[in-house]
Formats: C-alpha cells, structure tokens, sequence
C-alpha cells in the first residue's frame, strides 16, 4: 500500500487545484511558454474538457498536472494540488505513489501507447503489482475482470496475445483498462479518440463515462473537437497560446459564448445539419509562436473583433456569471463587442493574420 | 444490406469515372487465403461532380480510390476515366494519363519529400511532361501557389518549415497543377484541426470551381463529407450499402449502416447527451472471411434469416437514393442497437471474429 492511500477520507475539498500553473521549455530559439498561468479547478467525479488547436498547451497543460514532462530545460512554476495536498514539487520517488495510482492517462494513439513486445495482461498487471499489495493470480483475476468491463470479447485469451493482435478500438480499450487498473481518482484522457473512427469513438466515450460513474472517478478530457466535451464534460475550459482564454459550465459556454476563439472554434465545425457545399467559417492564421506571443490578446491578430486595445494590453480573466471565465474586451454578444465587429466591417479591417496567412512559412 | 448492384449509375455518356463491379483481393498468408478488399463496387461521377466515399477503417474506400488510380490494379471490374477503361493500360499508355488523375493523402507532411524545396515538389509535374517553356513553368509555380494560399516567396523552403495544413495546401498545389480532371482526395483533413480543416474544405471547393476538378472524397467525417460532396456512397466491408445525395441521406438514412454511423457522431451541443442505445457495437468482421450474405448482418439489429443466405442488391428507395438491403429503415425510423452486443459476430460459416 503506499502511502498516498492513507487519510483519503478526511479530506472533502476539491479533488485537483491548479494554481497559476506556467510550464516553460528551454530551446535553442528561445523559451517557449507552453503553459502560461493556468488555474482550474475539479471536483470529484466530475468531467472537464480542455479545448484547443494543436499548439494551444492543452497537452503539456495535462502532463504538467501530472508532472511527467522531461526534465531536462523544464521550467514549471505554480501550484498543483491532490486532494488538498501540494504535489508540483514532488520527486519522481513520491509521485510513483501517485502515478497510476491516484491519476491515470490514456493517450492519443493506441498503436504507439502499448508495449509491442509485452503481453496484455503483463501491461495491466504491472501497475497492480506495483501499488496494490497482492498476489500475482488475483492480479491476473483483476486483469481479466478489467479486459472484461472494457467490453474486450475473450478477456482471458486476450491477456496472453500481444498489441499487434488487436484493432486499433481494442487496443485503445486495453490502454483505458491499464489506465483504471489501480482505481485512480483522476483519468486523464488526452485526445483519447482522435485516432479512431466515429462508431468506434463512440463506443469508446460511452465506455470512459460508464467506468466513470461506477468508480466515480474525475476526468480531464483533452480534445480539439468542441463535439466531443459538449456531451460529456460537466466544464470546458478553452485553451490558446498557454492560457484558458475561456472557461464556465458546458452548457453556459456554448450557448453564451464570450470569448471570439471559442466562438470561431465553433463556428469552424461542419454541421450535419446544414446543407451539403455550405461554406465553413474559417479562423484566419494560425496561433502564435510561443517563443514570441504578441504583446496584448494572444488571439488579437486572428481576431474578428480586434481593436487597438487588443494589440496592446492583455484581457484579464474576468466573470461573465457564476463560474464562466473569460479573456477580452469586446466579448461576443455584447454591445462592445457588436460595435467592435461593426466598426472593423465599416472600416474594412480584417485581422492582420487574415493577410499574413497566404504568407507561408513561419 | 452492404451489397453490390449497378442500378444507380447514369448515363455512361454523361460521366468522367464509371467504375463497375470493381473487387479488390490480396492474397495473404500461406493457405491461399485472400483479403476481399473491395467486392463489387460500383459509381459513377459526372464532371464537375464531387463523390463523397465513406465509411469505417477497413470498408475499402481507401482501397477503391487507389484501384481507380490503378495503384494497384484492380483484381477484376472495369474503370473508365473519359472514355477510356484504364485497366486494359498498361506502361506508358497509362502513365501518359497520370497528370489527368492525381491524389492527395491524408499526412500532408509525411506525403511530401523532406529533402526538396517546396517549389520543386510542386514543379515536378511540369518538369516531368515539359509543359510549356521552362521560364513559364516557374510562374505557372507562382500562379498555383498563390491560388492555394502559400506565399510564392516562401518556395525555397522545405516542408518540415510549414504546418500541417499549409502542407496539404501544398499537396494540392502539386496536385493541381498538371491541370488534371479527377484528383482523389484520401481522407485530406483527417489529420487536421478543425479550424484548419474548415480551411482546407474551403480551399477545395475553391480550387474545384477555378480549376473545373472533379472530385472523389473518401473521409469517415460524415458532416465533412456532406459538406464537400454532391452525391455519397456508404461503404462496409467491401459493399456498397447507400447512394444518394448528401442531403436526403443524411436526412433520411435508409441503410442500418448509415444510420448508425449518423448516430455516432458528436454533436457540438450540450443539451443533446450522447445515446448508448444507438451506438453501433461490435468491430468490423474480418475481410478473409467476411460474413455470408450480406456483410453487416452480424452487427445490425434488423438482420434476418434471409440477411445470411441473400446478398442484397441496390435498389432504388427514393428518386437518386439507392439502398442495398432487405429491410431498410423506414423515412424516421430510429435504431436501437442494444440487441446486438458488442463482439455479436459470430456465426458458423464465415464469422467475423477476430483474426
């Protein structure tokens, strides 16, 4: 048993407090600011979705909770804390007791996340054996019962065979089932279906919330598609250039949208239920170098509603109602941010990454 | 319902790619098996069309794009591209029509040579079939290059220097400029972000009205797809299971299979929760031994008896709306999948199990 296990009753505060959380990487252009000043905020059992294009951090943001990113010209700053208890300066010895244990991860590609050369059941067994005191047949027992809540046929033939002899679907279920092995109370699942086909992610989803809700385990749910966390996240935060740039309930967030990234995000989606040959809204450009973000909002220059404001002083995180969090000055759906977008249609401005983006290259 | 039959193809008059009963077969392991690909497909397109292929991994669209490219061969079935039947070609005879037929992948950036300039790839073409004077070849370069959205001047980079989507905008300027007629786009955004994949489908179409392209699109995004195409084919398993406009199918899906693909999808709106009940379960059977009859009998939840000993053939269920199968959905009829559990596949002869 490790230590981490004991006094987990006492405590009734959230389960996960990120605090101004920054994640910066040394490199030969420059530090690049991954993650830059990130709080949130997760209760027990429950789901937040963290939204973004590539680059925006949403994955160095989840590595960074869990303290897996290398070392090596790593600056990481800020609070993390596990069930009330201060855990982003831990060394690796004490977060193995957290690691698989506490907080898991599924992550993106389940060709690559599985041991080629390890059995099944050897991959699931080996965080069993690690952090729970028992017997080598009642942890090959757990393995078969776990390949079997993940709807995986044959779970007892499947511990002897190897990745290479499932689908990809499958494999991706045998990872969320090394993932669950130990009774975490935080997944993290980092674009847990973006390799897999629709039906399949679907089924996969299904099978996250459904382990969820029996094991009333929190997830973190790192996706680029705004469709995936709007039926199964509780929150969303929106992540661009290594901040949340919006945050609130899923349903608040959608429906009173404020911040003009998430509202081209969502606007970028092809609909089912518009007609065939519809023009999709773009976002012009493309996110900003990290190295170098501009000066005032990071999203200004692919921004619709820009003003000189916006190029020069960096919008604060403020509420627009309870628990909905944004980052602008001239918000969607208020009449600053109506006159801001009338005034630049007026005047025919266009955001500057709308003429940079036939300019190739970096 | 996945089937094979030839009812919804036009006037062979009228269309640039006619494609019928196409099968595609790998031979595999060492007891004379084979891999059944693609198993009696058949379209059609008509110029200035654009066919939207969909489908899960392992339905063979893919497979069906490269087989009209001729890479490789089709085992059996015709392919004719204006007028021609591009499997009686051969050597030269074919590839003297390859400017005519181009593709675009789905890694933009593992489909370009890291080792050459961007201007070169894009070049190639022209180089390749001297296509006017050198010096004009260069501004042609230019001209294609500016249409995609990729700045001339950044030409003398190489393509680790550019994002993903500035990447497949390349794939396309390659692709287009040998002024082809049919370019087969193989899943072209499914590596991509949305934003940027909202990019890319604009892009296409624009390309597609200055360049008069014909397009076949192959993407398991089925509101990609509706967005792009003018007609869509459904494939499982090797068959074909729907054809119809975007619009009507996707309205009234008459395939189990269609349906519940539909069913599948995310919707960007909180208030409607994903429903268990209509997710398709179970994976697709193996296409060594693809199941009897027809081949999504042991995943849907309307098969019958008749399902295993028939193959069902297109027929038509509304004006230019084919289905393959015996008992399509009725115009709203809902699915309810809890009847066929996950792994439901097997049956004596010809199961789906896993390999």
């Amino acid at each position: 048993m490790s230590e981490a296990r004991f006094d987990e009753a006492e405590y009734s505060g959230p389960l996960l407090e990120v605090e101004n959380l920054t994640t910066y990487f040394g490199t030969d252009r420059g530090v690049v600011r991954a993650v830059d000043g990130v709080s949130l905020t997760l209760e027990r059992g429950k789901t937040l979705g963290i939204v973004g294009e590539s680059g925006s951090g949403k994955t160095v943001l989840s590595r960074s909770i869990m303290n897996l990113l290398p070392k090596r010209g790593l600056q990481r700053d800020g609070s993390v804390r596990f069930e009330g208890r201060e855990i982003s300066a831990l060394p690796d010895a004490a977060m193995r007791h957290y690691w698989g244990a506490q907080m898991s991860m599924i992550f993106q590609d389940p060709m690559t996340s599985l041991n080629p050369v390890m059995k099944i059941g050897n991959q699931i067994t080996e965080g069993i054996r690690e952090h729970l005191d028992v017997s080598v047949d009642y942890a090959q027992d757990l393995a078969e019962s776990l390949l079997a809540s993940v709807r995986i046929p044959e779970p007892k033939a499947r511990l002897n065979e190897y990745p290479h002899q499932l689908s990809g679907g499958m494999r991706q279920r045998v990872c969320i089932a090394v993932a669950l092995a130990c009774g975490p109370k935080l997944l993290f699942a980092d674009e847990p279906t973006t390799a897999l086909d629709v039906t399949v992610q679907a089924q996969v989803l299904d099978l996250i919330a459904k382990q969820q809700a029996e094991r009333f385990m929190a997830m973190i749910l790192v996706t680029h598609d705004l469709g995936v966390v709007a039926g199964r996240a509780e929150h969303v935060a929106v992540m661009y250039a290594g901040r949340i740039v919006e945050q609130g309930p899923t349903t608040v967030l959608f429906t009173d949208t404020k911040m003009p990234y998430s509202e081209a995000l969502l606007g970028s989606i092809p609909k089912l239920d518009e007609h065939s040959h519809t023009r999709l809204a773009t976002i012009p450009g493309r996110p900003p170098d990290l190295v170098h973000p501009p000066a005032g909002c990071k999203f200004a220059p692919r921004c619709p509603y820009v003003q000189d404001r916006c190029l020069e002083e960096e919008p604060p995180l403020r509420a627009a109602a309870a628990g909905h969090e944004f980052r602008c000055w001239f918000p969607v759906g208020t009449p600053e941010g109506k006159e801001a977008r009338a005034r630049n249609e007026r005047e025919g401005r266009v955001p500057h990454a709308a003429v940079a983006a036939s300019a190739g290259g970096r | 319902m996945a089937g094979t039959g030839t009812v919804h193809l036009r006037d062979p008059e009228s269309a640039l790619l006619r494609v019928e009963d196409l099968v595609v077969e790998f031979p595999v392991g060492h007891a004379g098996d084979r891999v059944h690909a693609v198993s009696g497909v058949s379209l059609d397109i008509a110029p200035g069309e654009t066919l939207g292929l969909v489908g899960e991994s392992g339905c063979g669209k893919s497979t069906t794009g490269r087989a009209v490219m001729q890479l490789p061969p089709p085992s059996g079935g015709s392919v004719r591209f204006d007028g021609v039947d591009l499997t009686r070609l051969h050597g030269e005879a074919l590839r003297r029509l390859r400017p005519r037929l181009q593709m675009i992948f789905q890694d933009p950036i593992s489909s370009l040579n890291p080792r050459r300039r961007v201007r070169e790839i894009v070049r190639e073409g022209l180089d390749i079939w001297e296509v006017g004077p050198k010096d004009a070849r260069d501004d042609k370069v230019n001209e294609v290059l500016d249409a995609v959205g990729i700045d001339p001047a950044g030409g003398s980079r190489r393509p680790h220097e550019f994002s993903g989507g500035q990447c497949q905008r390349i794939s396309i300027a390659r692709a287009v400029i040998t002024d082809p007629k049919l370019i087969i786009c193989d899943e072209p955004v499914s590596a991509l972000d949305v934003s940027v994949q909202a990019q890319i489908l604009n892009l296409l179409e624009d390309m597609k009205r200055r360049y008069g392209l014909t397009l076949v699109f192959i993407a398991h995004d089925l509101a990609v797809v509706k967005n792009v195409s003018d007609r869509v084919l459904v494939m499982y398993l090797g068959k074909m299971c729907e054809v119809g406009a975007p619009d009507d199918l996707f309205a009234q899906p008459s395939h189990p299979y269609t349906g519940a693909l539909l069913a599948a999808i995310p919707v960007p709106d909180p208030s409607i929760r994903p429903d268990e009940e209509r997710v398709l379960g179970g994976e697709v059977p193996s296409p060594i031994h693809p199941p009897s009859g027809c081949r999504f009998r042991t995943r849907c939840p309307k098969s019958q008896e008749q399902c295993a000993r028939e193959e069902p053939t297109l027929r038509e269920v509304a004006p230019n709306h084919y289905v393959a199968c015996h008992f399509p959905l009725d115009p709203g009829e809902q699915i309810d999948f809890t009847r066929v559990g996950i792994g439901a596949s097997v049956s004596p002869d010809g199961d789906g199990s896993q390999p």
